[in-house]
């Protein structure tokens, strides 16, 4: 019988130990289709934004009531001023509108008071859509002409945004947890030890416990993408082949990342807290969940060179834009650098025994 | 006669607060097709040695030089022609036994497969099994088959049957023996007097990471003067018995006197029990408990340190 490649051999070891867990798998494969689905929902387009505003009991309440009547974007509530601005700070409306008294006669409407937090989400549209309904209805007529038409761009809503990130998000817990926890634990049980007395050689078992993460890989990244479709209808206008490249050598990067963070921890406890430090200023910075152009300009060289950024960049540009591989140069090379650079630091400082 | 493993003055001081100074100087030499055992107790400083011939573990000084060559140039040569089996080491559960020989077999440059592995320990029949269901027994056969895929011509098996009950032990013993019967050499620590005395050519007993004795075990023994051992205990006190009543009877050689026994080490027990009899008799003290056998390593072990091998190191 002819006997496996050391290469290959870790790597069916590792594949097997791990198919045998399926409580293991389930986390891996599914944890971020979770998340998809959870923030797919909460971030899904909605038809029409409606906005609440209270006008504030008075003899002319009903009049601004009725002339907002036809706006369907608006629900108008009649309350007292105090309770108004209950509503307003507790974020339930966005406005208050106040009818202010004219001198003259009581039952003309000349002056209107707007109580509003511009820096609220959705505080100035209502502002202006109640301006613009009394306005009219005062007597303004518009004098140039305009036509409000949606835009609605393929690959351009929340959920197109998201799943690039998350799965590069997966890439980098998959690695990370799936090559560095193994190895500390096969450090613990002295079997990192019990392999250094036979003739296998360091670089072998390493590159056998990168490669069996890459094939893990696989299917959670196929589940993801089908699971987008289906239910956000998350399509992709790249080339499949550029997307698969890219996930590739993320996949590699983090594995890589995982070895080294692995390389000299004894306790599953070390590596762990490890591993959260050195995810998390990529989970708050790389632009997952929103884009990292929020935050200083100074600091977006530095965003660019973490691990993650490039990744998350890389498959927007893919799937979103549809842009071309070769255009992604910069975050490709970046990638390798995180990618080759750890491997070797680890491979050096790397402790067998205990 | 070849020389499968040599050491000379190998010391080893684990660095910490305070340091450990677990080996302190120890030489010895073992024979190829030899079966060599180290005996000691808890802490003697056996597995830091055997991790030092095995490439494990770096020596503080002195040499260790292995099939004649030495670690700091021929590792892997080295390692493609032993075996190991460390004391604690915990294979994956979720591989089956097959799985795990295939994959220390993918290691070696040549070797035997992973189905002469098992037949040579006997575990067939668990081709298939996961680790996580095998006995003690049979985890630590797969260990020893892990040593063997390599076709190694020494192998170093730590504890092999620490923790197993007697017939478990008896077939590893056999496992053991198959393998020197083909020429091939062992290293062996073990807690076991009756191990060491049916399986070792020759053994070294360790204290306090020195070697305090080393011989064939019927040398070790013999070396004691006398063969055999009577221990008995009294009714009362043992502070108050006089040495010299049973000093005085003819082959006596050596009297050690604890709280719990009296321990006669005798050349010829037929000439000594009825004269002890008879004495003990004329002086009105009873006996307890009164037991004859033949001498073993752990009595040399007593006679050399005045501790019994499972009281472990003092200091
Ligand atoms: N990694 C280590 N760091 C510090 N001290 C150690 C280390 N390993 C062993 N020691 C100490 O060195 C001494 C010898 O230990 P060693 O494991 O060689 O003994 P042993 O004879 O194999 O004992 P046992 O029969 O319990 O296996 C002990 O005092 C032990 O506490
Ligand atoms: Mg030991």
């Amino acid at each position: 019988m002819k006997t496996q490649h050391p290469i290959l051999a870790v790597t069916f070891a590792r594949l097997r130990e791990f198919i045998r867990r399926p409580e293991a798998v389930f986390w891996v494969y599914f944890f971020p289709v979770l998340m998809v689905i959870v923030l797919g929902v909460a971030f899904r387009n909605q038809k029409v934004e409606t906005f609440d505003v209270d006008v504030i009991e008075s003899s002319l309440s009903n009049s601004i009531v009725e002339k907002l009547a036809t706006e369907p974007r608006l629900k108008t509530h009649v309350v007292s001023e105090i309770e108004a601005r209950d509503r307003l700070r507790a974020g339930t409306t966005t406005l208050m509108i106040e009818a202010a008294e004219s001198s003259a006669d009581k039952q003309i409407l000349e002056q209107v008071e707007y109580l509003f937090d511009a820096a609220r989400p959705g505080s100035l549209a209502a502002r202006n859509i109640v301006d613009a309904r009394l306005q009219e209805a005062a007597g303004r007529r518009d004098v140039l002409k305009v036509k409000d038409i949606k835009y609605e761009e393929p690959g351009g809503s929340y959920v197109d945004f998201l799943v690039p990130g998350l799965l590069a998000m997966g890439l980098m817990g998959g690695g990370l947890w799936g090559v560095g926890f193994a190895i500390v634990d096969m450090r613990i049980r002295k079997l990192l030890k019990r392999f250094m007395a036979t003739p296998m050689r360091r670089s072998h078992f390493l590159m056998g416990m990168m490669l069996s993460r890459l094939i893990f890989m696989i299917p959670q990244i196929v589940i993801l993408l089908v699971i987008s479709y289906l239910l956000f209808g998350v399509k992709i206008y790249g080339s499949w082949l550029s997307i698969l490249l890219v996930v590739l050598v993320g996949a590699i990067e983090f594995a890589a990342i995982g070895l080294l963070v692995a390389s000299r921890a004894k306790t599953l406890e070390t590596a762990s807290g490890l591993m959260n430090l050195v995810m998390l200023p990529m989970w708050t910075l790389s632009g997952i969940f929103f884009s990292y152009e929020r935050f200083p300009e100074i600091i977006h060289p530095i965003i660019k060179v973490l691990p993650l950024t490039p990744v998350i960049d890389a498959l927007r540009a893919l799937m979103m834009d549809g842009k071309s591989i070769l255009t992604l140069g910069p975050e490709l090379g970046v990638m390798i650098v995180w990618s080759i650079v750890p491997f070797v630091i680890a491979l050096a400082i790397f402790r067998w025994s205990d | 006669m070849p020389s499968a493993i040599r050491c000379t003055n190998l010391t080893k001081t684990y660095k910490g607060k305070p340091p450990v100074e677990a080996v302190r100087g120890i030489d010895f030499e073992v024979n190829v097709g030899e079966c060599y055992g180290v005996l000691g107790p808890n802490g003697a400083g056996k597995t830091t040695t055997i991790e030092i011939l095995e490439g494990l573990l770096e020596a503080t000084s002195g040499e260790a030089e292995v099939l004649e060559m030495s670690w700091s140039k021929n590792a892997t040569a080295i390692r493609e022609r032993i075996g190991v089996s460390l004391q604690e080491t915990q294979l994956s559960d979720r591989l089956s036994v097959g799985e795990t020989l295939n994959l220390f077999r993918s290691f070696y440059a040549s070797g035997i497969d992973a189905t002469t592995a098992m037949e040579r320990v006997s575990l067939q029949e668990k081709e298939n099994a996961w680790i996580k269901t095998l006995s003690g027994g049979q985890k630590q056969r797969l260990a020893v088959a892990t040593a063997l895929v390599g076709d190694p011509e020494l192998i170093f098996l730590d504890e092999p049957t620490t923790g197993l009950d007697p017939s478990s032990r008896r077939e590893l013993w056999d496992i053991i023996e198959t393998f020197k019967k083909h020429g091939k050499t062992v290293l062996l620590t073990t807690h076991y007097m009756e191990e060491a005395e049916r399986l070792c050519d020759r053994v070294a007993i360790f204290d306090a990471g020195k070697i305090i004795a080393e011989g064939t075990p019927s040398d070790l023994i013999r070396s004691l003067g006398a063969e055999h051992v009577i221990e008995f205990a009294l009714d009362h006190d043992h502070d108050s018995f006089d040495l010299d009543l049973v000093q005085s009877i003819e082959t006596v050689d050596h009297v050690d006197v604890s709280e719990s026994e009296i321990r006669l080490t005798v050349g010829q027990p037929h000439v000594v029990l009825p004269q002890l009899i008879s004495r003990l008799a004329k002086k009105g003290i009873s006996l307890a408990s009164l037991t004859t056998r033949h001498a073993s390593l752990e009595d040399v072990f007593v006679s050399l340190t005045g501790r019994h091998l499972d009281e472990g190191d003092e200091d």
